[in-house]
């Protein structure tokens, strides 16, 4: 009886066994596409193991196209040219991509497989993006939900970015959350610091990445990041300035603000600072200092909910019809703004129909 | 039994089709056949699929169950062997046809599942089939399917510009359909009779 049952356990394991060992070999063969090249731009050749997809391919050789999911095919970032190679368009794709992007070959690097020599084009600034490792060497409470941390870059190295240009943070598991995730922070530290960058994040909550980072981070933690990313940078022109950025949006403004104060500038800049009310507001005081050190520079908080208790004396409501104190003329006037969608949506719309500034002349980063 | 392999293969085609008759393999059948190219697609994997595990399944059953007396254990063995077979066409089409493998999407992993494979397999074992015959029930099953499967993605393409009552939208129709499908494979019973 005993031998029976061993019997029978060991037919039915050596039919696993016989089965597996075929699915390995099948894996071995059908999946092995082998050493394929990778041509970048008709310059540079990468020479790659075949399989994987063209992201993380392009990944293990320290080239970062932007990827806000990770890799999962669900936002659409990680578009590039594959100009031979790519196979046909997949239906993962399709909804992330126009009718003219779909003629000139552009597919997302996260779907698109390397199986043969393939050919593509990306924008140079991207060879300038890498991973970086860091150690966290300062926190600074600026409000009750809003922290600015300092990353020191460890192995002695740099980064070279512009101000206004983001990275993506990437978290480690902790507590509940198995999985890692990037999300994208700017920098907040000009660009003439290269051995450390801060960024300013906001608590989100049950956001992953700011819950991570306001109630676990501590000095001391290794954290890692890749960039930097982004066309939101400051434009060299003698065009007058107008920011208009609320919350941890000011992160941007303040490395470009950094960076004027080191190059030095005779440009007109105004800033709108956008908050609920005075619990909201931070760097104060370095504000007024650059309207003390810059020949024409104001920063002008607006507040949309001030408490009676905050005996606040300032501009209320929106931002919006402060902007005329501000623009001289709209032809010669630059426009950054870092917020919420909605709020970029909202300003532009009112710059362009109320105040007559050009539509390709309002610079944005919008974080959703 | 004795019934020519051909007979067999001509009536696992019409008067027993295993889905129109036995009903087996509906929900790849429903949800597949919204277009003519990936019901193409999904049904040529079927057939190859029905005609190598049925081959595999009659050899295992023949040669290891019978002989070692473990024939209780036929559905886990039988899954097994679709299963791994399964996986092994999906690193097939990956490779070879991409764009079929995309359409396919999580279909073609449920072929594994699909009630229509471990049917066939059962449905030898039960009419006791000689290897023979059991290819040709099975490759004759799965033309059947694939007949069944296009006839539906065809009428489906056709009912897209009519007008149907809200409620039946969708699988209703196609239940429906699928109905008048099968009295009208009614009319082949009278030419071969295998059940």
């Amino acid at each position: 009886m005993f031998l029976r049952i061993i019997q029978d356990i060991a037919l039915m394991s050596s039919v696993g066994v016989v089965l597996a060992f075929v699915m390995v070999i099948a894996q071995r063969w059908l999946s092995n596409y082998g050493e394929l090249t990778i041509n970048i731009n008709s310059k540079k050749d990468l020479t790659v193991t075949g399989g994987s997809s063209l992201l993380s391919s392009l990944g293990e050789k320290q080239i970062f196209i932007p990827s806000a999911c990770g890799g999962r095919g669900s936002c659409g970032a990680c578009k590039c040219k594959v100009n031979e190679g790519g196979g046909p368009l997949l239906p993962t794709e399709k909804p992330y991509l126009s009718k003219s992007e779909i003629e000139s070959n552009v597919r997302l690097a996260c779907q698109v497989k390397v199986k043969s020599d393939i050919k593509i084009e990306i924008p140079d600034s991207i060879f300038n993006i890498r991973r970086f490792h860091s150690e966290i060497v300062e926190i600074i409470d600026y409000t009750y939900d809003i922290k600015g941390i300092t990353f020191k870059l460890l192995n002695g190295e740099t980064i070279d970015f512009k101000a206004g240009q983001y990275v993506q943070l990437e978290t480690q598991p902790y507590a509940k959350v198995k999985q890692s995730v990037m999300r994208a922070y700017s920098i907040s530290s000009k660009p003439e610091i290269n051995d450390s960058i801060q960024l300013i994040i906001r608590l989100v909550p049950e956001g992953i990445c700011t819950t991570w980072v306001h109630n676990h981070l501590k000095q001391g933690d290794k954290v890692n990041f890749t960039g930097p990313y982004g066309d939101f940078y400051l434009r060299d022109t003698d065009a007058d300035i107008l920011f208009v950025a609320g919350g941890s949006g000011k992160a941007p403004i303040k490395s470009m603000l950094e960076h004027l104060k080191v190059v030095g500038t005779q440009r007109k800049m105004s800033y709108f600072f956008g908050a609920r009310t005075t619990k909201d507001l931070y760097l104060t005081e370095e504000m007024q200092s650059y309207e003390k050190h810059f020949q024409d520079f104001h920063y002008i908080p607006v507040l949309s909910h001030p408490e009676a208790d905050d005996n606040w004396e300032g501009r209320t409501g929106f931002v919006m019809p402060y902007f005329k104190e501000a623009i001289r003329d709209p032809k010669n006037t630059e426009a950054y703004l870092c917020g919420s969608p909605g709020m970029i949506a909202g300003v532009t719309k009112s710059l362009v129909e109320d105040y007559g500034l050009s539509a390709d002349k309002i610079y944005y980063d919008s974080f959703g | 039994m004795d019934i020519s392999a051909f007979v067999l293969f001509w009536a696992a085609i019409f008067t027993s089709n295993i889905l129109l008759t036995n009903f087996l393999g509906m929900c790849s059948y429903l949800s597949v056949s919204r277009e003519i190219d990936s019901a193409m697609g999904l049904g040529l994997a079927v057939i190859f699929v029905l005609t190598i595990t049925s081959a595999l399944n009659w050899v295992v059953y023949h040669y290891l169950l019978v002989p070692f007396g473990i024939v209780y254990l036929q559905y886990i063995i039988f899954i097994v062997v679709i299963a791994a077979f399964v996986q092994f066409l999906e690193l097939l089409i990956e490779r070879y046809a991409p764009a079929l493998y995309y359409s396919l999407g999580i279909f073609l992993p449920l072929i594994t599942v699909n009630c229509a494979i471990l049917g066939v397999s059962l449905f030898m074992v039960i009419r006791s089939y000689s290897f023979i015959q059991s290819v040709a029930f099975g490759a004759g099953s799965g033309i059947g399917w694939l007949l069944a499967i296009l006839m539906l993605a065809g009428l489906r393409r056709k009912l897209k510009e009519k007008l149907i009552p809200i409620g039946l939208r969708g699988a209703g129709i196609s239940l429906i359909i699928t109905g008048i499908m099968a009295l009208g494979f009614i009319g082949f019973s009278g030419i071969v009779q295998v059940q």
